[in-house]
């Protein structure tokens, strides 16, 4: 029987990570280092929950997502969801990690209204996937590679809802057995901003693989956050829990108030106890959960009612061989084909329809031109709408279109910055807008002549002035532009200005 | 082995059992015994031998991915004592 290693600490692996001085916190007695590790809770994508039929869908009447299964039922049996483990198996590929062929489902034991099982079916010593790693660029242009120390598969627990009834909660147990992944990370991250930086990787990731799909609002995905500080050379310090964070957000914010938390503490002298805390977003502080401590003894034991999980070699390869593009392979293609900056390709592959986006864009047009595009005037105009890719107002094969305009010359880039408004108001396509709007650039050179003899003829003064100052030949430029309606070649204005006014090259 | 108060009293907090004084003094006798009697097992030598997860050879049984149960709610509340539009309602659990 292939077996995964009991406790392995992949201390191989381990490796000392460079101190950035950015990164450190000034205490009144000193420079203090932040250690962060990470377990995040991704909800698994699928149609029905990891131990029963009942579907997984968001937001159910109250308890219409349950069966007998998730309402612990006396009786009932788990039976496992196939499409959950190649999901988690998918999701270790994806973070390169090593899957084992061997795991195990453990009872969680602890009692609380939304668990009705009194206990988590969860993987305790034996999960299915191992060590793996996480390349998270920074902001900055460096790369900080968190170690995943494992992902294992567990079950959701309903929901109570406290604010329905002044002496009485409420239970929904429709998130009860629907499958999560809980991703633990190493104690690899050293700022607020590195921890933010490597969920947002994390879920881009996931999202990729289809594997979750990254809802925070919608809880897919959460966080615990362990945090501890220390001076620099020093031991690891104690470190703190802070459970069940929900946004990218508040993930930064925890940790910088824990963190400097932590370190008033230990500059006055005190201690930090190991404890489970909250983080509360509307005093921005986190305090104490004192009633999860005995709740620690979580009393583990594999699940009767399950036998171990074996999979085959044969059967893991079979996933790898279809796992679709990651965004780390599509950055280094874009760099690669598109000769794209390192820091577009990362724009644009943060979010795979973004990167699909532009791919319809740019594909047999010039990268750089579609990248701005796409980078700088469409991203604005949704930020600014407030809209996702998917609900933009101009569609990837008419921003192409918009592209092909500006390349053969048909309308001038100042031109087609009015078109892209236009086609974000109407949705039209711009050839159209173009046609009915007279906005054809116009190369023909008698009708260019005539505007720039009109213009010298009603300016003698910028004349005089011109000859001497050629520089302010741009005065000239606009004022035709201005009579023809930006509609004038650039290049066929330039050179026809400068004969009529007698400027040489 | 001995099982002293204090692991009964935390074992029975863990279980949510409320255990009296005198109870606690006889748990304490009866688990100790019990333990005792699981711990002539320690008297055999497993060096090597894996844990035995089945009887007879069979794998993990799988399903596939699709919605066959739910939409139920009336049976899932059904037994219990106290409900509201099909909620469970339970006294107040709220840090």
């Amino acid at each position: 029987m292939a077996r995964g290693k009991l406790g392995t600490r992949h201390g191989a692996k381990t490796m000392t990570i460079q101190i950035r001085q950015e990164n450190l916190i000034d205490g009144a007695t000193g420079p203090w280092e932040v250690i962060i590790g990470l377990e995040v809770h991704a909800q698994v994508t699928s149609k029905s929950k990891l131990f029963s039929g009942a579907s997984t869908e968001f937001g159910g009447e109250p308890n219409s997502h349950v069966s007998l299964v998730d309402a612990a039922m006396p009786g009932m049996l788990p039976v496992i969801n196939e499409e959950c483990v190649r999901q988690a198996i998918r999701t270790g590929l994806g973070l390169k990690a090593e899957i084992n062929l061997y795991s195990v489902f453990d009872r969680k034991n602890y009692f609380y209204p939304d668990l009705p099982q009194g206990y988590q079916i969860s993987q305790y010593k034996y999960p299915i996937v191992g060590a793996g790693v996480v390349t998270v660029d920074m902001k900055d242009g460096y790369s900080v590679e968190v170690g995943i120390e494992r992902v294992h598969l567990e079950q959701d627990a309903g929901k109570s809802l406290h604010d329905q009834h002044a002496e009485f909660s409420f239970v929904d147990l429709n998130r009860s057995g629907v499958a999560l992944m809980e991703i633990v990370s190493r104690p690899d991250l050293r700022s607020s901003e590195e921890a933010k930086a490597y969920v947002t990787k994390l879920r881009t990731i996931l999202r990729y693989l289809g594997t979750c799909d990254g809802n925070m609002e919608q809880g897919s995905l959460r966080a615990d956050v362990n945090v501890s500080v220390r001076k620099l050379g020093a031991p690891l310090g104690t470190r703190c829990e802070i459970k069940n964070v929900n946004s990218i957000r508040f993930i930064g914010q925890a940790i910088d108030v824990e963190a400097r938390r932590q370190i008033a503490i230990l500059e006055e002298g005190g201690s930090i106890d190991q404890e489970t805390r909250l983080f509360d977003p509307k005093s921005g502080q986190t305090r104490s959960m004192r009633s999860k401590e005995e709740a620690h003894d979580y009393r583990y034991f594999p699940d009767p009612d399950l036998l171990p999980l074996e999979l085959t070699q044969g059967y893991v390869d079979a996933i790898a061989k279809n796992l679709p593009e990651l965004p780390d392979q599509k950055k280094a293609r874009f760099i690669r084909d598109f000769a794209l900056s390192v820091y577009d390709a990362g724009v644009l592959v943060a979010d795979k329809e973004n990167a699909d986006y532009f791919e319809t864009v740019a594909k047999g047009r010039d990268p750089k031109l579609a990248a701005n595009w796409v980078t700088g005037d469409l991203f604005g105009v949704l930020n600014r709408l407030g809209k996702g890719i998917d609900e933009s107002p101009v569609r990837a094969d008419h921003l192409g279109e918009l592209i092909d305009l500006i390349s053969g010359g048909v309308i001038s880039g100042r031109i087609a910055k009015d078109v892209f408004e236009i086609m974000v108001e109407t949705g039209e396509a711009p050839g159209r807008i173009v046609d009915e709007r007279g906005l054809k650039q116009v190369t023909d050179t008698g009708a260019i002549e005539k505007a720039v003899d009109e213009v010298i003829a009603a300016n003698p003064k910028q004349v005089e002035q011109v000859r001497l100052k050629p520089q302010t030949l741009g005065w000239f430029v606009g004022q035709v532009m201005k009579a023809t309606g930006g509609k004038a070649n650039p290049a066929a204005l330039n050179a026809i200005l400068k004969e009529r006014l007698g400027l040489g090259e | 082995m001995k099982v002293d108060e204090a692991t009964v009293r935390h074992v029975a907090r863990l279980a949510r059992i409320k255990v009296s004084g005198q109870e606690a003094q006889s748990l304490q006798r009866e688990l100790s015994a019990i333990l005792d009697w699981v711990e002539q097992l320690d008297a055999v030598d497993t060096n090597g031998v894996e844990p035995m997860t089945r009887v007879e050879a069979m794998a993990l049984p799988q399903r596939s991915d699709a919605v066959t149960d739910g939409g139920i709610p009336d049976q899932i509340v059904k037994n219990a004592p106290l409900t509201e539009d099909h909620f469970f309602v339970v006294p107040k659990v709220v840090e």
